[in-house]
């Protein structure tokens, strides 16, 4: 009974991004229980593990946006062997990035206060609300990241063959017709 | 003068006044480029296709053939050049293609998928940059523009019309528009205009006509940007066909 093969650990969050790239995941389908064959999963909001321990894998939705997701990324690096980037959001700020050429106390009071359906209008300032950034940064900018997965989300496709490919211990060859910025 | 050359082992032949790059795709041959289009003529700036010419790194549509002229071009060290090239305009504009109503259509990004662009691998400029709906029908934005200069080609050889410029020097060289207030609602532009569809990227896009092309259908969901550039050579071509060109 012992000696059991040691399953690779795969550890997911999503920072400055929607979501969207961890729904694309769970559109793998059925072969989720060919995955979980193979991998277990540490952090990640399919288990709702709040901290990430030693792990394989780590893959990252979006971009570093506030204090909060710089500390997760952080955590992220130093617990994953392989970091990989998944979505634009990780990998070129993307549309939160869009505030990046907007003043953050301009974007503030544009949202807060001045936006005609806006009711209480303060700026929120709780001490339990992560600091923002000045800018939204893809997150190769704030750590090392080993490989990137392009698609808004990628198709689930991309995603097994990429995963697959990892967990085999080759290096993920995505297809051009996989191979998609959008 | 006119005569073969090779490149990478292929011979292609030339006529007098051609470049690299025109009997290379007369011939079938591709070598990647963004600001060339055969229907203007050559710039040299987006330097996609430099290609090795008897030894020399020179910029194929710019350079002209010449009798037994040896070309390497499709290398992995040139692709590599290429890939860098692509992945500095990327992080040089604010190019968010899932926001962006060129997707599917952009021949920025279609050459990232060519040449297999994978990451960003520079740091990100975020540049400030302007965007001009003043126009009744056309979008301007600057955010998407690669100076690549052909709509300034387009506006000022073929509509006669001299509607944009580039100004400034180096990391600050940007798109101008001749008018006095600076806007392209000022200017004779029409939508009818060739510069108002020779936009490469998403710079310049026609007003209430974005997403009408569904994911799968777009030009290159379906194609690569090598095939894109060989059907558009077809289209100018035969300069000197029956009705003498």
């Amino acid at each position: 009974m012992a000696d059991e093969k040691r399953k690779i650990r795969i550890a997911t969050c999503s920072l400055a991004g929607c979501f969207g790239c961890h729904t694309s995941m769970l559109d793998i389908d059925e072969r989720l229980f060919d995955l979980l064959k193979m991998v277990e999963f540490d952090r990640t909001p399919f288990t709702d593990i709040k901290h990430c321990g030693p792990c394989d894998i780590g893959i990252v939705e979006g971009g570093v946006s506030n204090a909060e997701n710089a500390r997760v990324l952080r955590e992220f690096r130093e617990n994953c062997k392989v970091l990989v980037a998944i979505g634009p959001c990780a990998i070129t700020g993307n549309v939160p990035a869009l505030r990046n050429n907007i003043d953050l106390w301009d974007c503030f009071q544009e949202v807060y206060l001045y936006d005609p359906g806006t009711e209480g209008k303060q700026i929120p300032n709780d001490s339990e609300l992560p600091l923002p950034f000045d800018k939204v940064y893809p997150i190769y900018e704030v750590v090392k990241v080993d490989y990137f997965l392009h698609g808004c989300p990628p198709p689930a496709e991309a995603i097994w063959k990429f995963l697959t490919d990892l967990i085999q211990g080759k290096e993920p060859e995505i297809d051009y017709e996989l191979l998609r910025y959008d | 003068m006119s005569g073969t050359i090779t490149i990478d082992g292929k011979t292609v032949p030339f006529t007098g006044g051609q470049t690299i790059m025109d009997a290379a795709l007369e011939a079938g041959v591709y070598i990647p480029h963004l600001c060339h289009n055969p229907e203007f003529k050559p710039h040299g700036s987006c330097k996609l296709c430099v290609v090795e010419a008897n030894g020399r790194n020179v910029t194929s549509c710019t350079m002209p053939a010449s009798p037994d002229m040896v070309v390497i071009n499709d290398t992995p060290e040139l692709n590599e050049d290429r890939k860098a090239l692509v992945q500095m305009l990327f992080v040089e504009g604010n190019h968010i293609c899932p926001a962006c109503e060129a997707t599917g259509n952009c021949q920025l990004q279609a050459a990232g998928y060519y040449l297999h662009m994978q990451s960003p691998r520079f740091m990100h400029f975020y540049p400030p940059r302007r965007v001009d709906a003043s126009h009744p029908d056309i979008f301007l934005d600057l955010n998407r523009c690669i100076l690549c200069e052909l709509c300034v080609r387009a506006s000022r050889d073929i509509d006669k019309k001299n509607v944009f410029g580039i100004s400034g020097r180096g990391i600050d060289s940007h798109l101008v528009v001749n008018s006095e207030s600076g806007k392209l609602g000022d200017t004779n532009m029409t939508v009818t205009d060739k510069a108002a569809h020779v936009c490469p990227t998403g710079a310049i896009l026609i007003k209430r006509k974005g997403y009408t092309m569904p994911i799968g259908k777009r030009t290159f969901d379906q194609k690569t940007l090598r095939e894109f550039h060989l059907e558009q050579q077809k289209r100018v071509e035969p300069k000197d066909g029956p009705d003498g060109g």
